[in-house]
């Protein structure tokens, strides 16, 4: 059988060895009406061969991005990812290997994971980063849960301009927690400065701002931060665009306390949305109450450079119900991906990718003000995304661009039910966007007018 | 000696290992699209490298680490089986890899089929009516099904607020316990390694929510009683939460919704056979009884007889944990792992690790203590404590010691309950002589142990680099590369 290396005249032996007729025989702790008779209903087995053939019938019932020309957003970007991490991160020694616990046979990914905290310390400008999170909307509600772990309180700011996914996140383990999350609502595509004023109090817990936001927008990041920051002890949690840190302020220049965010465009494949990763920083004063796994270096016992998962007792194998987090595993792999992708951009690279967005999303941006029946929103600077607006149904346009190869949105009215945003979509350029597409995009969309 | 300076350190200005198309639109200031107080006075300092450079490094680095695909790896409870190389090679099929998770439903219709009927094997394997897909590891899935169990009692009337775990648990579920507001119960296990029936009777009341237990629990022995303590916390009005990670023992033998259990999470990372990739990414999808289906995440995945489609509409839904889905490229791993292997190949997978691992343990309990003396399931529990007594060798001096014979030494010193433990599993894709050669491995470091003890304490010798100091780590917290060092 497949994966089994056993003949049965190992078996036997086995078996002989154990002094057991049959190998049901060690099973028998399970209580007899507890035992499953019958057979599992499964499809299988296959060989290798008939797996394939099963795949390809699959596969022809997607169709992946090489067969249209992607402007969808929304928190997921279509990147171009360069073939040496593919490469690097296919080796067996990395991807079969699990959670570094024995330091001296795991130096491979205890100084990959090392150099991961660093890069990201680097992008974001905060003190220290820990090994990775699920993806950007756990990493936010992780960052709640650990501002109140900081300070008691259990007023957690949520502005509507954050994604709607990560928010729906919050709120769902933010009521686990015992922790009040508030809505501040929004002025056009940015937080609604005056109500964030009137919730601001000494229950402040923190004030979570994404930048640029769910609508692409820039948010007045400065002010946000100092406003959080005139309560008593409440923090300031940065949800950001890891790729926009080619060129907009480093979240600790605007005195972020925890940066968060998804870390996807960092060399990662799309995939439907997973595996991703959340990356998480924060100042050097709060790393005890980091969640997540920690690499720190330190020395052999001949004097020797080496790295070993640090500060355990926050973790749940050590501290168990005290610990800051349950997370145990995270999403290793992609964190890799992510520190090669940004060793292969480099402080150049990283800053060209982010102006290629920009000054394609501004060109895009700039055509469809000359395109009867849609309106870009709203007048604020924006990065590689914005929101636009349609005369006609959404699902119109939806399906009109489709018949075209284009993919575009989300539409915002199935977050925002508000009337100003009935029949809004996100549009998202990245650097591998052309020209050329932009113009078919803007024609479809004409025709469609 | 193998190279280990850091990637930062190899940096040079000017160096590139990356290729951009020329800018084909009219390249605008950037201050005029996007004020200057919005914008960083400096691009971040990351390093700057040739892909050579790049390619290099991390090459090298890789070769630092022991892994699945380099050696013998029967860490307890982690289940390091082999990850078959048609399914990564499937993953990376464009049609899988390249679809963006807002594509409309009509042009992802393939894998919506997929994660549909991973949906239905996964329920059928675990005994269980309805699963989401969408925690990203074991201990999400934990967090989901706590979150799940007190929305349902909370619809019911009272969230109630205390959740019982034996002593024996994984630490993850302590922990997400806390995560979840309820107050942590610990009950004991009995001589034969189960959950002592008279302490669980005295902690049940109507306070309590859940019971959380792994089954075969961390000493890789099923509870005996199982029947009974599920049938107990019911009648306390409590719901049983199941720890998957153990999961690897029981299939196609005995189904935790069979047994009683309400919630059920899966390690596909472990059971299913995808690489858990230096710590991750995994998946833990939820199973759980019709009753606690209408609280599960959106959205699910559904079939209307002609296509099959995203489902928001769960008036009752505890929400989102996550972004999407799940992380379909794990899903879609352990799917193809579950075709490949049928109900009879589960089974048969069960049956060898279950075999394999009483094989090592009954030929072990000759060198070692076994503190609890029965078969195992999957995996057992081995104590140190002999050596300890009689030659001062820890536990630890043992795991070191394997490092030097190329193989990844048990977990150790878990599950608390046992002085000096080392928990083994040795999974069902391991061979005879590998077996065979752990065994003869165990038994000469027994008897280092007890001629040249001071030996042992020295180990490992042969690894990249010898005992780290740990202490040192957390005293001189160093966990981030800064250009200030640069040099030093």
């Amino acid at each position: 059988m497949r994966y089994l290396p056993h003949t049965e005249e190992d078996r036997r032996k086995m078996m002989d060895f154990l002094e057991i007729e049959k190998v049901e025989d060690l099973f028998d702790s399970i209580p007899k009406k507890l035992r499953f008779q019958g057979k599992l209903q499964l499809p299988g087995p296959l060989a290798e061969s008939q797996l394939r053939q099963h795949f390809n019938s699959l596969a022809k019932k997607n169709m992946p991005l090489s067969k249209s020309v992607c402007f969808l957003g929304g928190g997921a970007y279509d990147h171009y990812i360069p073939a040496a991490i593919g490469q690097l991160i296919s080796r067996g020694e990395f991807y079969t290997a699990y959670t570094p616990y024995q330091a001296e046979v795991s130096q491979g990914t205890l100084q990959t994971i090392y150099e991961y905290q660093s890069l990201i310390c680097l992008l974001t400008g905060m003190d220290v980063s820990n090994a990775s999170m699920y993806d950007g909307a756990s990493a936010l509600a992780e960052a709640a849960w650990m501002s109140h772990q900081i300070n008691r309180l259990t007023k957690v700011l949520l502005p509507e301009t954050v994604h709607p996914e990560y928010r729906r996140t919050v709120h769902t383990y933010a009521r686990a927690m015992g922790l009040e999350v508030v809505g501040i609502p929004r002025r056009g595509a940015v937080t609604n400065l005056e109500a964030l004023q009137k919730q601001l109090d000494d229950k402040v817990a923190c004030l979570a701002v994404q930048q640029p936001n769910f609508f692409g927008a820039l948010e007045p990041v400065d002010r946000l931060g100092e406003m959080v920051h005139q309560t008593k002890k409440g923090l300031f949690i940065a949800v950001v665009d890891p790729l926009s840190l080619g060129l907009l302020a480093r979240p600790a220049d605007y005195g972020a306390d925890i940066v968060v965010g998804e870390g996807q465009a960092l060399g990662n494949p799309l995939s439907l949305g997973g595996p991703y990763l959340g990356f998480f920083a924060c100042r050097e004063r709060y790393v005890r109450k980091m969640p997540g796994r920690i690499v720190g270096a330190t020395l052999d016992k001949e004097g020797k450079k080496g790295f070993v998962l640090t500060l355990q007792a926050r973790e749940q194998h050590i501290r168990r119900h005290r610990a800051t987090s349950n997370i145990c595993s995270n999403q290793a792999l992609n964190a890799l991906a992510a520190a090669i992708y940004l060793c292969l951009m480099g402080k150049e690279g990283i800053k060209e990718v982010a102006n290629h967005c920009l000054q394609k999303a501004n060109y895009l941006k700039k055509g469809l003000q000359s395109i009867k029946g849609f309106q870009v929103l709203y007048p604020d600077p924006t990065f590689k995304e914005f929101a636009v607006k349609a005369d006609t149904p959404w699902e119109k346009v939806q399906q009109q661009l489709l018949k075209g190869g284009f993919l575009a949105g989300p539409a915002l009215s199935q977050y925002y039910p508000e009337k100003d945003l009935a029949n809004a979509f996100l549009l998202a350029v990245t650097e591998q966007r052309t020209k050329e597409e932009m113009d078919a995009l803007l024609n479809r969309l004409e025709v469609l007018s | 000696m193998k190279e280990t300076k850091l990637i930062f350190e190899k940096s040079h200005p000017g160096r590139k290992a990356y290729s951009l198309p020329p800018l084909d639109v009219l390249a605008e200031n950037v201050e005029d699209l996007i004020p200057p107080a919005y914008l960083s006075k400096e691009a971040p300092p990351l390093p700057e490298l040739s892909e050579l450079d790049v390619i290099r490094h991390f090459t090298n680095l890789s070769k630092l680490n022991h892994s699945v695909d380099t050696g013998f790896y029967p860490l307890g409870s982690c289940t390091m089986k082999y990850n078959p190389r048609i399914n990564e090679e499937l993953a990376r099929l464009e049609e899988f890899l390249h679809l963006h998770p807002y594509q409309p439903q009509e042009t992802i219709q393939g894998a919506l089929q997929l994660m549909f009927e991973l949906q239905q094997f996964l329920a059928e394997i675990g005994g269980v009516d309805k699963v989401t897909l969408q925690p990203a590891a074991g201990a999400h899935g934990e967090l989901t099904g706590l979150i799940l169990i007190r929305a349902y009692l909370e619809q019911q009337g009272n969230p109630r607020s205390k959740v019982i775990i034996p002593d024996s648990a994984h630490g993850t579920n302590p922990a997400t316990v806390n995560m979840c507001g309820y107050e942590l119960v610990e009950v004991k296990s009995d001589s034969r390694g189960g959950v002592d029936l008279d302490s669980l009777k005295a902690l049940l009341d109507e306070e309590v929510a859940a019971l959380m237990l792994t089954n075969p629990n961390t000493l890789g022995l099923y509870d005996e009683n199982i029947d009974v303590i599920c049938q107990l916390v019911h009648e306390a009005g409590g719901l049983l939460y199941y720890d998957g990670a153990n999961a690897n023992a029981i299939m196609g033998y005995s189904r935790p919704g069979d047994m009683g259990f309400d919630v059920v999470h899966f390690n596909l990372h472990k059971t299913f056979a995808t690489p858990h990739g230096g710590g991750g990414p995994g998946a833990g999808p939820v199973g759980v009884k019709e009753k606690l289906a209408p609280f599960l995440p959106v959205p699910t995945v559904e079939f209307d007889g002609e296509k099959y489609y995203l489902r928001y509409d769960l008036p009752h839904s505890i929400g989102k944990i996550k972004s999407f889905y799940g992380n379909f490229n794990v899903l879609l791993k352990a799917y193809a792992y579950i075709l490949t292997m049928g109900s009879e190949g589960l089974k048969k997978v069960s049956e060898d690790a279950v075999l394999n691992a009483n094989y090592l343990m009954r030929a072990l309990a000759e060198f070692y203590e076994l503190p609890y003396d029965r078969n195992c399931m999957h995996e057992f529990v081995l104590s140190g404590r002999k050596q300890l007594k009689e030659s001062g060798v820890k536990t630890l001096d043992i795991a070191k010691r394997l490092l030097d014979e190329g193989i990844h030494p048990p977990t150790v010193y878990f599950p608390l309950i046992v002085e000096e433990a080392m928990m083994v599993e040795p999974t069902e894709t391991e061979n005879l002589e590998t077996l065979d050669r752990f065994i003869s491995v165990m038994k000469k470091i027994a008897e280092e142990a007890a001629e040249n003890p001071a030996a042992l304490k020295e180990a490992p010798h042969h690894t990249p680099v010898r005992r780290l100091d740990e202490a040192r780590a957390a005293r001189q917290l160093d966990i981030a590369w800064k250009p200030a060092n640069r040099g030093s």
